[in-house]
């Protein structure tokens, strides 16, 4: 993975001093709570129910275990114990103090990481597939490029206070696992006709308020544009986004109210003029980031491992866990493994510091001591030799690391929700843990099969409900806590929104309604087909029928 | 004392400001309320300005004058003799057109000082208008920050093009200068220093 070199380090270093300062002059009432807002914000500082959260970046989820260690020790010893991964594979700590964060990001430059841009109205961390790199279906590793936008991105001087939060997600695989459609900017890599690399430029989707999928900007960009191009899109925004209105700020409010032609020509018109500007990207630089991210020294391996046949045949346990959590990888031997941070009843993305610690131990020495997060909030050892998985899976199963629910209904993507979020409406945890125990049985679970399922404290959709399967929102109805659920939403090259199937439910009524909707399924399966397939044949129409039959009859008697 | 910061050939200052900022007087129309607040941002290309306001605005008659751009474009006659004695320079809010701006006055360096006023420090349109006067229009001489000017914005302002800069009156304008140089490497190039940090250094 990337190392930083002494401009790398400087910057971060920098930063500690700056906001060290910057909070001192808080503290000291020189700066008001206004004007020190963007400033801890963009620093990932928010001020929450309970403490402020912190946001950690993690550049496109990529981790060495060694910085994991480290984040396992922050979180001892200024928090509560445990971190929370999130959904832009990031890292949370809900219980710092304020007066603690420039220490703790001194700590984390140590180990060349930091919390820059994490929140605020900037450009946010990049994400992408947590396969890079190791994906078969992958065209072009992301990773190098994300790295060289992650640096044009950090404190991007004309783009510093933007109307709105600004997300860039790249990818480079022919299945999309970055969802580059629902971000701001999507940049989809591929190799031409010529087998240059080139991208496919997507703008102005996003979740939110007003969940809107991006459109096409740009079918092909020459990979020394990204920046250029990139700059003339933001530039227009800043210009031309709404700042009177914070929910109607994000550049897919622009692009649809421009259409997408007009804001094409007036991108067009101010790429003219930087096009080719130095921070066009050289051949050099490219490699030289690109060298960070060589292909790990690979063992040469058979396909298949004795051991590995004999542990699946002889431990059902192990082979149902093998069957979720073992992904394809590019050389013979290997596979990708995701450790569920989803044990049912406990919050979704939550780790221990003491399952941190192991989880850095476990991929220093299975997996060349690196790890990536998921947008799933997910932990993915991405080098396991199959002849390994075994005694990984014995040790993270003592972890509490090894539910074999990965992609399953309970593998629940979900905010902090109300216990935490000072933005959020309602709770979303504990829905996530009664849904969870509502599906325990784990032979049902594997019957259900593949289906995802996202909640949302609030209409931010940092639960990414829109393109759950099942998606869940939290909302406000005078002062109580209510749930709405879209059917059909999905991630991936087919993406879709979700379709609300009518009026909301209280927290009591959720595991029942879920389990309502599976059931219609059942009934209606053809064959292997999965829950989205399902849904996208018969439309809402029938899970909408049999989840509110009892209310109708109820209502229709009330009414006799 | 003075709150103008100079940024000359890399070293800052505290310096005496020599222009007289000429405001627009208040506009009689009501201030738009949006859900019981008002709203404090003006949409680009927005009309904001009266003509009452326009003709009711009072420019000194002697010394050097930094004037609204609906005022410079309205009465540009009226100014001419001052703007070739080098007396006149224009301010412009930041919802307004560098292309109204550029109509206006083909050459721009006959301008002594552009300044652009930023009514609330989160709007961060000044950065791509300082980035467009000194890349697009080729802008050389003085451009100035007014308005609710922050220290903590100050790196980025000098970054997009801007020199010299208004800082609140209510902040010490002293200690602010330190904040222009909170980096030392930047790694993605813009005015101040065009090359990225990949064409600076053998990385």
């Amino acid at each position: 993975m990337y190392k930083y070199d002494e401009i790398d380090q400087s910057l971060v270093d920098e930063r500690v001093a700056q906001y060290r300062d910057q909070t001192k002059r808080y503290l000291a009432g020189e700066l008001s709570d206004e004007e020190f807002r963007p400033l801890r914000l963009q620093n990932g500082l928010y001020i929450q129910r309970h403490a402020p959260m912190l946001r950690i970046a993690v550049p496109y989820g990529m981790l060495s275990s060694k910085q994991l260690h480290k984040l396992a020790d922050i979180a001892s010893q200024y928090d509560k114990a445990y971190g929370h991964f999130s959904t832009r594979q990031n890292m949370q700590l809900n219980w710092p103090l304020l007066e603690d964060v420039p220490d703790i990001l001194a700590e984390l430059a140590k180990v060349e990481m930091h919390a820059i841009q994490t929140s605020g109205n900037c450009i946010r961390n990049i994400t992408t597939d947590q396969f890079a790199g190791v994906a078969p279906d992958e065209v072009v590793d992301p990773r190098a490029m994300a790295e060289v936008m992650r640096q044009w991105s950090t404190f991007h001087p004309e783009f510093a206070l933007l109307p709105r939060k600004f997300k860039i997600a790249v990818s480079g695989t022919k299945q999309d696992r970055a969802i580059v459609q629902a971000h701001d900017i999507g940049m989809e890599f591929y190799l031409d006709a010529q087998q240059q690399l080139a991208i496919k430029v997507w703008v102005g989707g996003g979740l939110g308020r007003t969940p809107i999928l991006g459109t096409v900007i740009r079918e092909h960009l020459e990979w020394q544009h990204a920046l250029t191009y990139c700059e003339a899109i933001v530039r227009v925004y800043n210009l031309h986004g709404r700042r009177d209105n914070a929910y109607k700020a994000r550049i897919k409010i622009l692009v649809k109210a421009l259409g997408i032609d007009e804001f094409k020509r007036q991108v067009e018109d101010e790429w003219a003029h930087l096009k080719d500007a130095p921070n066009t990207i050289t051949e050099a630089e490219l490699a030289r980031v690109a060298q960070h991210f060589e292909p790990m020294p690979y063992e040469v391996l058979a396909q298949h491992d004795a051991s590995y046949d004999a542990a699946t045949a002889s431990n059902p346990a192990f082979a149902a866990w093998a069957k979720r959590s073992l992904h394809a990888h590019k050389i013979p031997g290997y596979r990708a493994v995701t450790l569920s941070l989803k044990t049912h009843g406990q919050a979704p993305g939550d780790a221990s510091s003491e399952q941190m610690h192991a989880v850095a131990d476990l991929a220093a020495q299975y997996s060349f001591g690196e790890l990536r997060v998921s947008h799933e909030q997910n932990l993915i050892l991405a080098d396991v030799k199959l002849s390994d998985a075994f005694a990984l899976w014995e040790k993270a199963r003592a972890q509490g690391l090894a539910s074999p629910n990965v992609g399953l209904l309970t593998d629940i993507i979900c905010c902090p929700g109300g216990d935490f979020c000072s933005l959020a409406n309602a709770k979303s945890i504990p829905i996530a843990q009664a849904i969870q125990m509502q599906f325990d049985n784990l032979d049902y679970l594997h019957d259900i099969g593949e289906l995802e399922l996202n909640i949302s404290g609030c209409m931010n959709a940092c639960g990414h409900h829109h393109i759950g399967h099942i998606g869940i929102l939290g909302i406000d109805k005078d002062g109580s806590e209510w749930y709405q659920v879209t059917l059909g939403g999905s991630q991936g090259n087919q993406a879709s929104l979700g379709t609300v199937i009518g009026p909301s439910f209280s927290a009591e009524e959720m595991p029942q309604v879920v389990e309502k909707l599976i059931s219609v399924y059942l009934s209606e399966r053809n064959g292997e087909e999965r829950f989205i397939d399902t849904v996208r044949r018969l439309g809402i129409a029938p899970f909408k029928a049999h989840v509110y039959a009892d209310k109708n009859a109820a209502k229709a008697e009330g009414i006799a | 004392m003075s709150h103008l910061i100079s940024l000359q050939a890399g070293v800052a200052n505290i310096a005496e400001d020599a222009w007289q900022f000429v405001a627009l007087p208040p506009s009689q129309q009501e201030v738009r309320k949006q859900a019981g607040k008002v709203v404090l941002f003006k949409l680009t290309g927005e009309q904001t300005v009266t003509p009452e306001q326009i003709a009711g605005t009072l420019i000194p008659a002697n010394g050097k004058v930094l004037v609204p751009l609906t005022v410079f474009i309205a009465r540009k006659t009226e100014l001419q003799a001052r703007l070739d004695q080098q007396e006149v320079g224009v301010w412009l809010d930041t919802h307004e057109s560098l292309t109204d701006l550029n109509q206006a006055q083909a050459d721009l360096n006959a301008l002594p000082i552009i300044a652009v006023h930023v009514e609330r420090f989160a709007d961060g349109r000044i950065f791509s208008l300082g980035t467009l006067l000194r890349s697009r229009y080729g802008f050389k001489n003085e451009l100035r920050a007014v308005g609710d000017v922050l220290r903590d914005q100050l790196f980025f302002l000098k970054r997009s093009g801007f020199n010299s800069f208004a800082m609140r009156t209510d902040r010490s304008a002293t200690e602010a200068i330190a904040s222009l140089n909170d980096f030392s490497q930047p790694y993605q190039g813009a005015v101040d220093e065009a090359r990225p940090a990949f064409r600076r250094y053998n990385r």
